[in-house]
């Protein structure tokens, strides 16, 4: 009947469809960052590790589904009813020790195979020794946003996440630890390394030695509410002079502009320093993020939008324009209030 | 029609057809709601999962409608919250744990020869405990002010991770609406499979000793005994979230020293073994379905019967496979990625199990071999999928991705639904007397499986390009917009499919071609019954003296027991 | 087909004789699936108890509260013995010699529940823990709460028995049912010994 012989024609066309696309996707398999952040472009060891790990077990399980299926295949063609009037039974055949043992057999045998290889590779990424030259930073997670604490550096980072270049030759890994401050949360940078969740009252450990410099994107990947897909995650792979820069600034003080006095009022009495820090200043609030270097950022709530004035002064006016549900409320500025407070962040570099 | 077993002196005549007066109305409907017969309760139980079914694929089709592509405003973040969370417990509970006992309740005493289950009044409450518990559970669209008065259907996930499910980061009742319909659904569960264990072991006619029980009626009771062990866990958890959230509680309270990461161990000690509650009533299908088309008795009775009991204990060991991103020590995730692994031989070996089966046989592929056979193909590459999940380190990359969505809607979609759909292609005529359509199944089966491989075969692909799971929406420039918008068509093929099945059963209720007693020369008992069969099932007790006791019959020169 | 079915009753007589094969009691079966869902709730409590024994950060400890309740287990404990007692009886048909054993089982019981509702007014007004002191507080109350319940639902169901008793209507043949509740009341008995361990003994 046509109908079988589609079945297999369908099914092969559209093995195939799935393995072009596969392989067609340029950005499947690119070097270095991508803004498609694929398991299969790693750029670092814990990533590439699993890359490979990953490829081995594709050979093997793309072996057996290809007998298993080709099996099924066979048997479709080859014992089907052929001729309707045909009402003769088959042989009964009820199993064979043999067989049956032979297939319980073989997969324990790849089950070992696979557990051992897999075991090991556990090993080497979680436990691996932590050398002298890492960077230590503390990942807290928030309802819907990040913060990155270097504690040796005395730096308080937001959404966006610098590390320096790693190389075999100069091994420089940055080892994070995670915390939540709410719920739990997930760090996931696909590129770099698999995710690891943050979680209250319960201490995690990550570490990555990027060996591209770039921007990588990742995103939080265990749902934490509402706004859990505006959860983004930027990690930007700097040079050694690009990181010492972006140390350098970050450690300043916020920026002190007189000109901006009017909208510094604002943000002080507008209830702003409740939930953020401005250093320096009055504002020492913590639920929100530190805004003292907001301008270094190329984005606003965490990846929600670009850093440019305009949606700055729109997200003060309205976060729900590009974050409905994040827990920043509207304060119901007046214009003249929006441009004043939008002015004085606009300076803080 | 008339009773065509075995006529015994003053058996009822037919009885005159009714004629539908608003009293004959009633009467019928009064029928059904005090039924405690275990063919209507088995209907009962089969028409709420199919209609939950619809419901829970509308949900996915509105999910899939806002994920077409990127930065979409067709529903907001808090609906699309709503309706995962809602399609995820909606198709668990509602439709999977319903179809379990829709079948066993229908097929169970008529394949061991019983009149009816061992508690037929038990059986009833079980169902119409599980029937309030999804009222409940969808009560909350509408029910309650919240804080946004748009309602409080649970929008934690179907998994309700602490502490987000605590007052603090979920005001409202979204989350209780959630626990108690589904302590609510757990007691029914209980009681039916309860049932389903005492009946299988108590009932059985003379001669039906435990190695001659069909397999449908052995996976069913190990389904059953799983449950017992599996629900109560979740219930544990859930009276627990509600100690917390109302009685000030502090189990997964991390301020107070409580731990979020108890909540996940405690849902999955109860999700992974529910999976396999899920799935095992499959096989009971596909065991019964793949030997009657493939014309040859089921190879290896004895393996397929240890593999079920096999897989049912392993299934309790695995659970933290869920949980590899959690934090837990290496030695931890190895031991866990071990047991994983380990489940899936006896998984695998059914498969050959049944490519064996069909192996030298004479297959005909009516509409619930068709769907079968496409099991057999999407199992094999769900559990390959599963192995890979299985590897830990690749799990850290693609957990809470939408490789895990195509993995398990591979299982519960390419596996369980395609049985389902056999089941139901295969048993109609013994439910109803008539044949469904060969030819809308064979536009059903089609429309369906092109849809679902475009979905799912499509949608590992995001998983392995970095997108995560439970997000309304997602960046333009991710490169998933393409593949999102293709997946979210073969959504819609699949719709398609569904209606055209709907069709079929309300068209073939009343004008398909009437099947009589066994239509497709099957082996079982309860084609020995009439189509559908009397309230009493058999007028006489059967006698039976192998697995197969119709082929017996229909062979008596070559009868199985000889080969027992 | 329909001659299949008149021919199945002959073609039983043609076989070899099947032995007579027994199935268990339908109601013992069930009893006994209702204990194995019963166990798991009991287990995630008691795993629950004793993962968060020490991690109380503040409040009542268990070692400054929880006083053995040594008369109180014995009791419970005890109505095992009698219960077995009373199941001994009616199945020789001394349906008074039943009543009574199966009126102290009862009795012993009620003096369990009512000691454990001592103890908790004890712990609440005096010592000041309830289920949300503190973590020791949340699953002291409902691993222990959790059993009581079952207590109470097995009170009920021997009140019943033995209203039943007392107005003539249980005879011999109800045996069988009655060692169908004495089963679940032993589970309910059993399930105290491992909490009374877990609480008042690894706990402390």
């Amino acid at each position: 009947m046509l109908a079988k012989c589609f079945r297999c024609v369908n099914c092969a066309a559209r093995s195939l469809c799935v393995l072009a696309v596969f392989l067609a996707s340029h950005t499947l398999f690119a070097e270095g960052p991508s803004s498609t952040p694929s398991i299969f472009a790693p750029a670092s060891t814990p990533a590439s590790s699993i890359y490979e790990l990953s490829l081995f077990v594709l050979a093997i399980t793309g072996g057996i589904f290809v007998t298993v299926a080709g099996l099924i295949a066979y048997v479709i063609f080859r014992f089907r009813q052929r001729g309707q009037d045909d009402v003769s039974e088959p042989a009964q055949i009820y199993g064979s020790t043999q067989v049956e043992l032979a297939w319980t057999v073989i997969p324990v045998l790849i089950v070992v195979v696979l557990f051992l290889t897999t075991a090991r590779m556990i090993f080497a990424i979680q436990d691996a020794p932590k050398p002298k030259s890492a960077l230590d930073v503390t990942v807290v997670g928030h309802q819907f946003w990040w913060e990155f604490n270097y504690p040796k550096l005395g730096i308080r980072a937001v959404n966006e996440l610098h590390v320096p270049l790693s190389s075999p030759q100069d091994p420089k890994p940055t080892f994070l630890t995670l915390l939540s401050a709410d719920v739990m949360h997930s760090f996931w940078v696909p590129q770099l390394s698999g995710k690891i969740d943050l979680i209250p009252n319960h201490v995690n450990n990550l570490w990555i030695d990027p060996q591209h410099p770039g921007l990588y994107v990742g995103q939080c990947g265990q749902f934490c509410g509402v706004q859990h897909a505006k959860m983004l995650l930027r990690v930007y792979v700097d040079t050694p002079e690009q990181f010492a820069a972006w140390v350098k600034n970050q450690q300043q003080q916020a920026v002190s502009d007189d000109r901006v006095a009017e909208g510094r009022h604002v943000f002080e009495t507008q209830a702003c320093m409740n939930c953020h820090t401005v250093t320096g200043t009055a504002a020492t609030g913590r639920f929100g993020p530190d805004l003292t270097h907001l301008m270094s950022r190329d984005t606003l709530a965490s990846g929600a939008t670009t850093n440019t004035p305009e949606n700055l002064r729109e997200w003060t006016r309205n976060p729900d324009t590009y974050k409905p549900g994040s827990l920043m409320p509207a304060m119901q500025l007046s214009d003249q209030q929006l441009d004043q407070v939008t002015a004085y962040l606009a300076t803080l570099r | 029609m008339a009773d065509s077993t075995y006529p015994m002196p003053g058996s009822l005549a037919e009885a005159p057809r009714q004629r539908w007066s608003q009293a004959a109305i009633l009467e019928w409907l009064h029928s059904w709601v005090t039924t405690v017969d275990h063919k209507k309760l088995g209907i009962l139980y089969m028409l709420y999962s199919i209609f939950f079914l619809l419901v829970g694929g509308v949900e996915a089709i509105l999910i899939r409608i806002q994920l077409m592509q990127p930065n979409l405003h067709f529903i907001s973040p808090q609906v699309f919250n709503r309706l995962f969370t809602m399609h995820g417990t909606t198709m668990v509970f509602l439709v999977g744990m319903t179809y379990i006992f829709g079948f066993a309740n229908y097929l169970i005493p008529l394949m061991i020869g019983a009149r009816d289950m061992a508690f037929p009044r038990l059986n009833a409450l079980s169902f119409w405990l599980t029937f309030f518990g999804g009222l409940l559970l969808y009560y909350s669209f509408i029910g309650g002010g919240g804080l946004y008065g748009q309602g409080n259907a649970p929008d934690v996930g179907w998994w309700a991770y602490a502490p987000l499910t605590s007052r603090a980061f979920t005001p409202g009742h979204s989350t209780d609406y959630w626990a108690l319909s589904l302590i609510v659904t757990g007691f029914g569960t209980i009681g039916a499979s309860v049932n389903v264990v005492a009946t299988a072991l108590c009932m059985r006619c003379k001669g039906m000793t435990l190695m001659r029980l069909p397999l449908f009626v052995w996976l069913n009771v190990v389904t059953s005994a799983l449950a017992l062990i599996t629900i109560t866990p979740l219930t544990a958890a859930q009276i627990m979230l509600l100690i917390d959230r109302y009685l000030g509680g502090h189990f997964f309270d991390t301020q107070a020293g409580g731990s979020a990461v108890v909540w996940a161990h405690f849902f999955w000690i109860f999700g992974h073994p529910e999976v396999y509650v899920l799935v095992l009533p499959a096989f009971a299908i596909a065991n019964e379905v793949i030997p009657v088309f493939s014309r040859k008795a089921i190879f290896g009775y004895p393996a397929m019967a240890a593999a079920s009991v096999a897989i049912a204990f392993v299934s309790l060991g695995v659970w933290a496979h869920h949980m590899f991103t959690i934090g837990m020590t290496s030695v931890g995730n190895a031991f866990f990625v071990l047991s994983t692994m380990l489940v899936g031989i006896p998984t695998g070996i059914k498969i050959f199990n049944w490519v064996a089966t069909m192996w030298g046989g004479k297959i005909r592929f009516a509409t619930p071999m068709l769907f079968c056979t496409g099991f057999l193909v999407q199992f094999l590459l769900a559990g390959l999928t599963g192995i890979m999940l299985s590897v830990a380190p690749w799990d850290w990359q693609l957990h809470n991705s939408y490789f895990v969505i195509a993995h398990f809607h591979y299982v519960l979609v390419g596996g369980i639904v395609f049985c389902i759909f056999a089941g139901i292609y295969y048993w109609y005529p013994k439910v109803t007397g008539r044949l469904l359509n060969e030819t809308l199944g064979k536009w059903h089966f089609w429309l369906f499986v092109i849809g679902f491989h475009i979905t799912f075969d499509l949608m590992h692909i995001p998983g392995l390009l970095g997108m995560p799971r439970s997000i309304y929406t997602y960046e333009a420039n991710r490169g998933w917009g393409t593949l999102n918008m293709i997946i979210s068509i073969g959504g819609l093929i699949q719709a398609v499919a569904v209606l055209v099945f709907a069709v079929n059963l309300v068209w073939s209720y009343f004008k398909g071609k009437e099947a009589g007693n066994d239509p497709w020369d099957a082996w079982t008992l309860e084609w020995a019954a009439a189509s559908p069969p009397p309230a009493y099932n058999f007028a006489t007790d059967p006698v039976v003296t192998s697995r197969r006791p119709l082929w017996d019959l229909k062979h008596p020169e070559d009868p199985d027991w000889k080969y027992e | 087909m329909s001659e299949g079915v008149e021919a199945m009753s002959t073609i039983a007589l043609v076989q070899e004789p099947e032995h007579a094969f027994t199935q268990p009691s339908k109601g013992r079966v069930a009893m006994f699936c209702v204990i194995i869902a019963e166990s798991a709730i009991f287990t995630i409590f008691v795993v629950a108890y004793i993962y968060n024994i020490g991690k109380s950060l503040y409040g009542p400890t268990p070692r400054q509260v929880l006083e053995i309740p040594i008369f109180n287990s014995i009791c419970l404990l005890s109505s095992s013995l009698t219960i077995w007692l009373s199941e001994h009886a009616i199945e020789r048909g001394k349906v008074k010699s039943f009543g009574l054993w199966w009126g102290l089982t009862f009795v012993l019981g009620a003096i369990f529940l009512a000691g454990t509702g001592v103890e908790w007014h004890k712990l609440i007004y005096e010592d000041g823990l309830t289920i949300s002191t503190n973590l020791f507080g949340t699953t002291f109350y409902s691993l222990v709460g959790l059993h009581a319940s079952h207590v109470v639902i097995g009170l009920i169901a021997l009140l019943t028995v033995l209203l039943f008793t007392v107005t003539g209507h249980v005879r011999q043949e109800h045996a069988e049912r009655i060692q169908i509740l004495a089963l679940y009341w032993h589970f309910v008995d059993a399930v105290w010994i491992i909490v009374f361990t877990v609480v008042y003994i690894l706990g402390r």
